[in-house]
């Protein structure tokens, strides 16, 4: 049993990782204002350039890079549509993701052609920080990138509520007019957290590629942009409770991975959808009172 | 010399409004030209391939036609939905409950004839859309929850469903991969041409697409939907009953997008299978984008992205180009068009 439960720890730990990296760039996407529907596409989009630009130049921290430098550019081109142009945050977010998935795709098609054989390169390794540690051991063996995942709770945290950047952030995504009467920028901030949020959207989904699985398939991501999606309104928009959701629905997960590898007869796919429908019955129990931000889906315009 | 330049909002002059979907193509066309360029292909060949050659033969224009089909249905439902501003983005799930509910059905008529066996399907796969809708309409309208997050991941929550069903109860023994078994034959929709594949759905789609039309513009229906589309405040303050409308705009939009579901079922596969959509729902929200979310330009969008589709297959087969350029220009249009839409109503002048 108690192995049992150690295994599930570090499994959920493993599982939560992508969806911290995702939950945590769409908190800042939504702090500043805008709804980013791009994050599954960004997610993918950085599980490919990660693990394309690691299988040519044999360096995982160069695929790590250059994903988060993509995600960045992602995060701008969807500052361009809705920042800049003011279209429909909701219909340039799933854009940005077809386009993305396409785009990544039609990439590895013709890098990698239609060869049988999945390319594949040596992934991260796992580190063991208290290897010797009798039992509880696996827990602390875990990929670095789990370390730095549950290391930026409180940098967010400290990002967004004691930083006169992340006062930025969150009057821009209240109350942008009173924002740019302050003489803030209300395009620069909301430029600059869809930047940082698409950076981290791509790190989660490089994670898969460069880490957990050392290769890229197209169901790589499979919806953690939508569990994120859900994730981030569970969360009530706070890093801390973004940490906690993502431990619990990834704990959910592992689960019913170690359930179903067991043999245990259980309906998986309730436990896939455990997440979305939590969040809608959430959404259900806050109403009117949920906490988004005021200004979420509102194009800002300078009159 | 110091040119300054100030950008002014100003609507582009009515002579231009036409010409903007077509530079949108055009813009779309010169940037996913760099991908044709990557896979070593001959841009202007690869768009012969893509646009004209499928036309070129009796069957692959046929193949276009059933491609177009369940983006015609996805297409009417967005359009019908966002006309009055309610952001239905679950038709990708509302037409999944649709397949499935026409699939239910489809395996039990066997004993009626087609005249009976076929309005049975189509009204239960319009049923199945219109529940999979309620659920986040009941919240929009009663709650205030927002619509546009909640139809998003009941898509995932009915992908999950479909699938444990199709590994459980619904599994076909007979068959080697998850799915139902085959709806009667009396259920299966006629061809429209005899040996084509074009079936019922198309002219379903088309009567579907019709009747929006008539309902948005020539009814009070339509004109309360319209009217809270363009400002939901002040529908309100003249009047409308807002929750009441929205309710009826999102159930009905659900149940189109069911009927495109059951088009698939009835017309194509004569199974329920997990991958029945290809993106359709989310696809449906590119062709009411493009098309303005005027009926008729939902019709010529979902028709020109069907060209697409079977396109990007004849671009891969002669060219050797990744079949997922088709994709990558269907979303590119979107974008462009997005931002066309926009920038048709500011002008650069010289300050």
């Amino acid at each position: 049993m108690l192995i049992f439960l150690v295994g599930l720890l570090a499994a959920t730990l493993r599982v939560a990782t992508p969806l911290i990296y995702g939950t945590m760039g769409e908190l800042f996407c939504e702090r500043a204002g805008i709804l980013n529907l791009g994050i599954e596409g960004t997610m993918f989009f950085g599980s490919f350039v990660g693990f394309a630009v690691a299988y040519a130049t044999g360096s995982l921290w160069l695929g790590l890079l250059a994903a988060i430098a993509a995600g960045v550019l992602a995060g701008l081109l969807m500052g361009l549509l809705t920042v800049s142009l003011g279209v429909n945050q909701h219909v340039s977010g799933l854009g940005l993701t077809l386009l993305l998935t396409g785009l990544s795709l039609f990439a590895f098609r013709l890098v990698f052609g239609t060869n049988r054989v999945q390319p594949s390169i040596p992934p991260f390794p796992q580190i063991a920080v208290f290897g010797s540690l009798p039992v509880l051991g696996p827990i602390f063996n875990q990929y670095l990138l789990t370390y730095a995942a549950i290391g930026l709770v409180p940098v967010v945290w400290w990002l967004i509520y004691r930083t006169s950047f992340g006062l930025k952030i969150r009057s821009a995504g209240e109350n942008p007019e009173a924002t740019d009467a302050a003489g803030v920028s209300v395009f620069r901030v909301r430029y600059l957290a869809l930047g940082i949020g698409g950076g981290l959207m791509a790190a989660g989904g490089a994670f898969l590629s460069l880490a957990q699985l050392g290769s890229f398939i197209f169901g790589i991501i499979n919806g953690r942009g939508w569990v994120c999606i859900a994730l981030i309104i569970f969360a009530n928009w706070i890093p801390l409770r973004v940490l906690l959701g993502a431990l619990l629905f990834g704990g959910v997960q592992a689960l019913q991975l170690r359930l179903q590898a067991s043999g245990a007869k259980v309906p998986y796919e309730l436990f896939l959808a455990l997440p979305y429908l939590v969040t809608i019955a959430a959404l259900a129990l806050a109403g009117r009172n949920a906490s988004a931000p005021a200004a979420l889906l509102k194009p800002y315009r300078r009159e | 010399m110091q040119l300054s330049l100030r950008v002014e909002r100003r609507p582009a002059p009515l002579w231009f409004r036409p010409l903007a979907p077509v530079i949108a193509v055009l813009v779309t066309f010169a940037i996913t030209a760099v991908l044709v360029i990557a896979a070593r292909a001959n841009p202007f060949q690869a768009y012969y391939y893509f646009l004209i050659y499928p036309l070129t033969g009796k069957v692959s224009a046929s193949e276009v036609l059933v491609s177009a089909t369940p983006l015609l249905f996805t297409g009417a439902a967005a359009t019908f939905a966002f006309s009055a501003g309610y952001w239905n983005i679950g038709g990708e799930g509302q037409l999944m409950a649709g397949a499935m509910a026409g699939a239910g059905v489809g395996l039990l008529v066997g004993g009626l004839s087609p005249w009976l066996a076929i309005p049975i399907m189509i009204l239960a796969g319009f049923a199945g859309g219109v529940l999979w809708a309620l659920i986040p309409a009941l919240l929009r309208v009663r709650l205030a929850v927002d619509e546009i997050v909640t139809t998003l991941l009941m898509n995932t929550v009915f992908s999950f469903f479909v699938s444990y069903i199709l590994n459980g109860v619904w599994r076909s023994p007979t068959s080697g991969w998850p799915q139902s078994p085959e709806i009667a034959a009396s259920a299966h929709f006629p061809p429209l041409f005899a040996g084509y594949r074009p079936h019922l759905g198309l002219a379903l789609a088309l009567v579907v697409l019709a009747a929006i039309w008539v309902v948005l513009n020539r009814t009070p229906l339509g004109l309360r939907m319209r009217s809270i589309g363009l400002g939901m405040e002040a529908a309100r303050f003249a009047g409308v009953r807002v929750e009441r409308t929205l309710l009826i705009a999102a159930l009905i939009s659900g149940g189109i997008a069911g009927l495109g579901g059951v088009s698939e079922v009835a017309g194509l596969q004569f199974h329920l299978v997990e991958t029945l959509s290809n993106n359709f729902g989310y696809t449906g929200i590119i062709v009411a984008m493009l098309g303005a979310l005027n009926p008729i330009g939902a019709a010529i969008a979902a028709l020109f992205l069907g060209l697409i589709g079977i396109g990007a297959q004849s671009v891969s087969q002669s060219l050797g180009v990744p079949v997922y350029l088709g994709d990558v220009v269907e979303a590119t249009m979107l974008l462009v068009t997005l931002a066309t839409l926009v920038l048709q109503n500011y002008r650069i002048r010289r300050a």
